[in-house]
């Protein structure tokens, strides 16, 4: 059997390594590689941990070889967004202020992956703490789109999708706060999936917002996603957020992908006017194909969408502004001094940090967010983003009254070019549009590949939504959509994506 | 690095001596004072008030510390459930309405000992709200006490902050110092600060009242068993909120918020020294600056801190890392029913129970024995027995040793059970109490158990009745005069023989029983 170990999906490189085909240092060896070869281009590290996946999979290996029981994924390696604390190992968040912070403690989806003896590649790029919509804001420099190097990832995982993309690694941790997720997944053709608010715990992902903050799987297949969310999936005492049920059925569903009788319901607001005509073709087709799998269409409406971009605009920069208060030079992280003053006082300090470690679009949220709070403010901002909030969640739950799931495309556009929205941030946040409503209400979402659009020749996504705590309908759905769109490309759509400079690291095994 | 006071420009009474005072007597005879009174304390749970870190007091410096409370990046909080039971609890005993849904909030500033630069807090969904406490202040007859009724506003759960500590000054305090250094130690220990609505209408009294109400307060949490209340140690902290407002008017005038009064003293002379400044500045024609004042012990003054005003804004908001606490009504009445009965009931109670005098109870409260005499009475002795052995010697040398009686005792492993053997030694007929007195010298020296320090050193009315007689009859024979009165009917005169057997017998004989032989010698038995 010849397998570039490179390219294999997760289930397959899990299949392998039980069947004793290949070692997981093997699978290691042959993604650093990779990562040597094409990183340099792509930009999706800021951080690689030879040493830290390699020694884990040589424990793997030695565990199997004892013929001890493991995980499904014991021994496949995994990228980790910077947002993730890894005990050990940097973690930035992309931000300067963050700059040689080496976390004491392991966020627990960290935990999970080290538990179930999966390899931890490195740390993959963003924006910095996940603001933003092109890992532009990365302090670190911007990661490529591997489709088009002269085009942005999406963001704010734009690393974690690209890690995948490039064939770096088959797997990889994203974060969900407006779309942080899907819409890296959607405009690199890509798998990414934000779970059900409270679905996987939040303790060591640093804080953007709260109550909008998700972290989920970012691959190449949706078996892939559903295999990944069942690891890091399920409660945590030290998340009080977290929900104490056990996790959806999602590897069960993947496996099924039957979508016979399941009502897909289009969202008015969501689909035409502002989207690219290559993405809304590609939509239409897949909506055709889920038909032709046995499911029906029902178009519904949920007005207060089109209210989502400003109230997620006031409750992110409100919630931000606070946990990013911590950021001030006295524990941890970076500490400037201020020119021209002898014996500096701590506030001088604190300012100096700040004004040095934060870049401009985390300045602009942070102010955003101390006024939306302030005091004679609040009730007009932060209270009515509150409202529109619940709004939101009484449009998902009328329209799931009629639809098992919703669909949408994930993006309004391909991949752009960087610079082009940098200067114009609600041309920016208009990215998000289609993601939004899903963090306002917690439900949980997925971008699935739907193809090429014509203009471009560039991957656009397909978004589908289910009520919280049915996330296996995600998996289900996406899983039969796949299965059609790979007979019909003959392949996966990454397969059409241009070689990267370096030719591709393949290994026989 | 140092820590600055925030806040360095202040706002000018032109002309007006703001830090002057006037007499007692001149504030009384033109101004009404209003008092709110805001208490925090730490809880005495185990853990922390949202992470597992020990609440221990005097470890070394951040050793008591984790992700959660030093705010690293990631961290989150989860609510320690008998912080809130405690806060319940505390809520009931005040007679405050808990709340069937309340949140948590983000009070939002920068300050370095403050790990997430906010503090979480309730802000307008307190746990427990709209209560009072009753508290008893002498009467002004000057005989007994009257009943002073305190308003609870709200009692609310938050997280301390940690402990700064500047270097380098002469003084200890921000200004002067090179640098400081953080403690976070104390960060995250869980605080229930409990605020009145105004107090008015207490006049000359407000700074007994204000004295009355902590006292009682840690009274109440002390007998509830949520916090230590040392307000030494600072596990029970008051600031203390004062205005005066001209005669005859009814509205507020600004307010000032004096901090660090730290004793029950303390609580009170800052009471009346902010009404003599007031007074003073409002007089001048000035007008009060609202603003924090700090007290000073040594010196019994206050001094200007950072100017607050209405529109200090905290940037209150829901905290989204919590889930909102909601407290079935079944809890919350299984929570009443662990209430203790109130202290001021419980010593009516006990002092009737006990047969005390108002001044002996005074006597007992004062010196902090009503546990210990409660225990004693329970463990077999008589109350007045417990009481005049856990206030007499060992009191004395507690005093002497700067201690109280309990925790003198406590150190020496004197117990209960000694003084219920001692008392037993005496009824029994073994000790007559001048010898009981040397066993409990005994007893307190460490020499052991009552029965033991006796055996040991010797001391036993002497049992054998021939050695008695032969001493009745020595004195008798001596003292023929006092006999004949006896003889013919002056029974009293029998005590002179009494004492002389006594002291024949060398104090080891039962008084009693001497008595007997004499009258029976001398025809009158
Ligand atoms: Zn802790």
């Amino acid at each position: 059997m010849t397998t570039d170990l490179t390219r294999a999906s997760a289930a397959e490189l899990a299949d392998l390594l039980t069947a004793g085909e290949t070692s997981s240092v093997e699978v290691t060896e042959a993604l650093l590689e990779r990562t040597d070869a094409v990183d340099g281009d792509v930009h999706a590290y800021l951080h690689v941990d030879r040493d830290g996946a390699l020694a884990t999979a040589r424990a793997v290996d030695a565990r199997r070889k004892a013929g001890e029981e493991l995980h499904a994924l014991a021994g496949v390696p995994i990228a980790v967004k910077d947002v993730m604390a890894t005990q050990g190992l940097p973690t930035t968040c992309g931000s300067r202020i963050l700059e040689g912070w080496v976390p004491p403690y392991d966020a627990t989806l960290v935990t999970r992956l080290k538990a179930a003896g999966m390899p931890i590649l490195g740390k993959t790029n963003m924006d910095e703490f996940a603001m933003g919509s092109s890992t532009e804001h990365s302090a670190y420099g911007p990661t490529r789109n591997p489709w088009d190097l002269e085009r942005i990832p999406g963001g704010s995982g734009g690393g974690s999708s690209a890690v995948v993309a490039s064939f770096q690694a088959p797997l990889a941790i994203g974060t969900d706060t407006g779309g942080s997720i899907r819409q890296p997944a959607a405009v690199t053709g890509t798998v990414g999936t934000k779970p059900t608010y409270g679905g996987v715990s939040r303790y060591g992902l640093v804080a953007l917002a709260s109550s909008l903050d998700q972290a989920g799987p970012c691959t190449r297949t949706v078996l892939d996603a559903a295999m990944l969310h069942e690891v890091i999936g399920g409660h945590d005492p030290m998340d009080s957020t977290s929900i104490d049920a056990p996790v959806p059925a999602v590897v069960e569903a993947a496996r099924r992908a039957d979508v016979t009788g399941m009502k897909i319901g289009i969202v008015r607001e969501l689909t035409g006017d502002g989207f690219q005509p290559g993405v809304q073709a590609r939509f239409d087709e897949s909506v055709q194909h889920l038909v032709d799998a046995g499911a029906e269409v029902v178009e519904v409406s949920c007005p207060s969408f089109t209210a989502a971009l400003a109230a997620y605009y006031l409750i992110l920069p409100s919630e931000a502004s606070s946990n990013l208060a911590k950021f001030d030079a006295m524990r941890y992280g970076l500490r400037v001094l201020p020119e021209g003053v002898t014996d500096p006082s701590a506030e001088q300090v604190m300012a100096a940090t700040r004004d040095a470690g934060f870049g401009d679009e985390v300045k602009r949220r942070i102010i955003l967010g101390t006024y939306a709070l302030s005091s004679g403010y609040y009730d007009a901002y932060y209270g009515s983003a509150q409202k529109v909030r619940r709004l939101i969640a009484d449009d998902f739950a009328k329209a799931f009254e009629t639809a098992d799931v919703l669909v949408s495309p994930t993006a309004p556009t391909t991949a752009f070019r960087f610079g082009d929205k940098l200067d114009d941030p609600m041309a920016m946040y208009l990215n998000d549009i289609a993601t939004i409503p899903a963090n306002l209400a917690g439900v949980p979402g997925m971008s699935l590949p739907s193809g090429l659009a014509d203009e471009d020749g560039l991957p656009t996504g397909f978004q589908i939504l289910a009520p919280a705590m049915a996330d296996d309908r995600l998996y289900a759905a996406g899983a039969a959509l796949e299965q059609r769109l790979l007979a019909s490309w003959g392949g996966p759509l990454l397969g059409r994506a241009p070689e990267l400079s370096a030719a591709s690291t393949s290994k026989e095994a | 690095m140092t820590i600055s006071a925030a806040g360095e420009t202040r706002p000018t009474n032109s002309g007006i001596d703001t830090e002057a005072t006037i007499p007692w007597d001149d504030v009384l005879a033109a101004y009404d004072p209003v008092l709110g009174l805001e208490v925090h304390v730490e809880l005495g749970t185990n853990t922390k008030m949202f992470c597992g870190c020990a609440t221990e007091f005097g470890a070394e410096p951040n050793t008591q510390v984790c992700p959660v409370c030093l705010g690293l990046p990631g961290a989150l909080p989860v609510v320690n459930e008998v912080g809130v039971e405690s806060a319940i609890r505390i809520g009931l005993a005040l007679n405050c309405e808990i709340a069937q849904w309340c949140r948590f909030a983000r009070k939002n500033y920068f300050y370095p000992d403050m790990p997430k630069n906010f503090q979480t807090s309730q802000y307008d969904e307190p746990i427990a709200f709209g209560g009072w406490l009753d508290v008893e202040i002498p009467a002004e007859s000057g005989e007994g006490t009257e009943t002073f009724r305190v308003e609870i506003e709200r009692a609310h759960m938050e997280e301390d902050t940690g402990k700064s500590l500047h270097v380098g000054g002469s003084t200890g305090r921000i200004h002067g110092a090179t640098h400081s250094l953080v403690d976070y130690n104390r960060a995250g220990i869980p605080l229930i600060e409990i605020v009145t609505k105004p107090i008015v209408g207490a006049g000359e009294r407000a700074p007994e009242v204000a004295k009355a109400y902590v006292a009682t307060l840690r009274d109440l949490l002390k007998a509830l068993d949520v916090s230590d209340v040392k307000m030494e140690q600072g596990s029970m902290r008051c600031d203390v909120n004062l205005s005066l407002m001209p005669k005859g008017s009814d509205t507020f005038g600004t307010r000032t918020e004096t901090k660090n009064v730290n004793s029950l003293r303390s609580v009170e002379r800052a009471v009346r020294y902010e009404m003599c400044r007031h007074g003073s500045v409002l007089s001048q024609g000035g007008s009060v600056l609202q603003e924090t004042r700090h007290w000073h012990e040594d010196t019994g003054m206050t001094t200007a801190g950072r100017p607050k005003s209405d529109a200090d804004d905290y940037r209150y908001f829901p905290e989204p890392d919590l889930v909102p606490v909601a407290p079935s009504r079944e809890t919350v009445e299984a929570l009443r029913a662990t209430l203790p009965e109130p202290p001021a009931q419980r010593r009516k109670r006990l002092q009737s129970d006990w047969g005390f005098s108002d001044l002996e109870m005074r006597d007992v409260l004062n010196a902090g024995l009503v546990e210990l005499i409660e225990s004693t009475v329970a463990a077999g002795a008589t109350p007045a027995g417990a009481r005049k052995w856990w206030s007499g010697e060992i009191a004395r040398r507690a005093n002497a040793d700067g201690a109280d009686v309990v925790s003198y005792a406590g150190e020496r492993g004197i117990e209960p059970a000694h003084v219920v053997e001692l008392e037993g030694l005496v009824t029994s007929g073994r000790l007559n109490d001048s010898m009981a007195r040397q066993v409990w010298e005994g007893v307190l020296d460490g020499e052991g158990a009552p029965t033991a320090v006796a055996d040991a050193r010797g001391l036993e009315l002497v049992q054998d009745d021939g050695a008695l007689e032969a001493a009745v009859d020595a004195v008798i024979a001596r003292n023929e005069d006092i006999a004949q009165k006896v003889r013919d009917g002056k029974v009293q005169a029998a005590g002179a023989l009494i004492g002389q057997v006594m002291k024949e017998m060398k104090g080891q004989a039962d008084a009693g029983k001497a008595r007997e032989i004499i009258l029976a010698r001398l025809g009158q038995s």
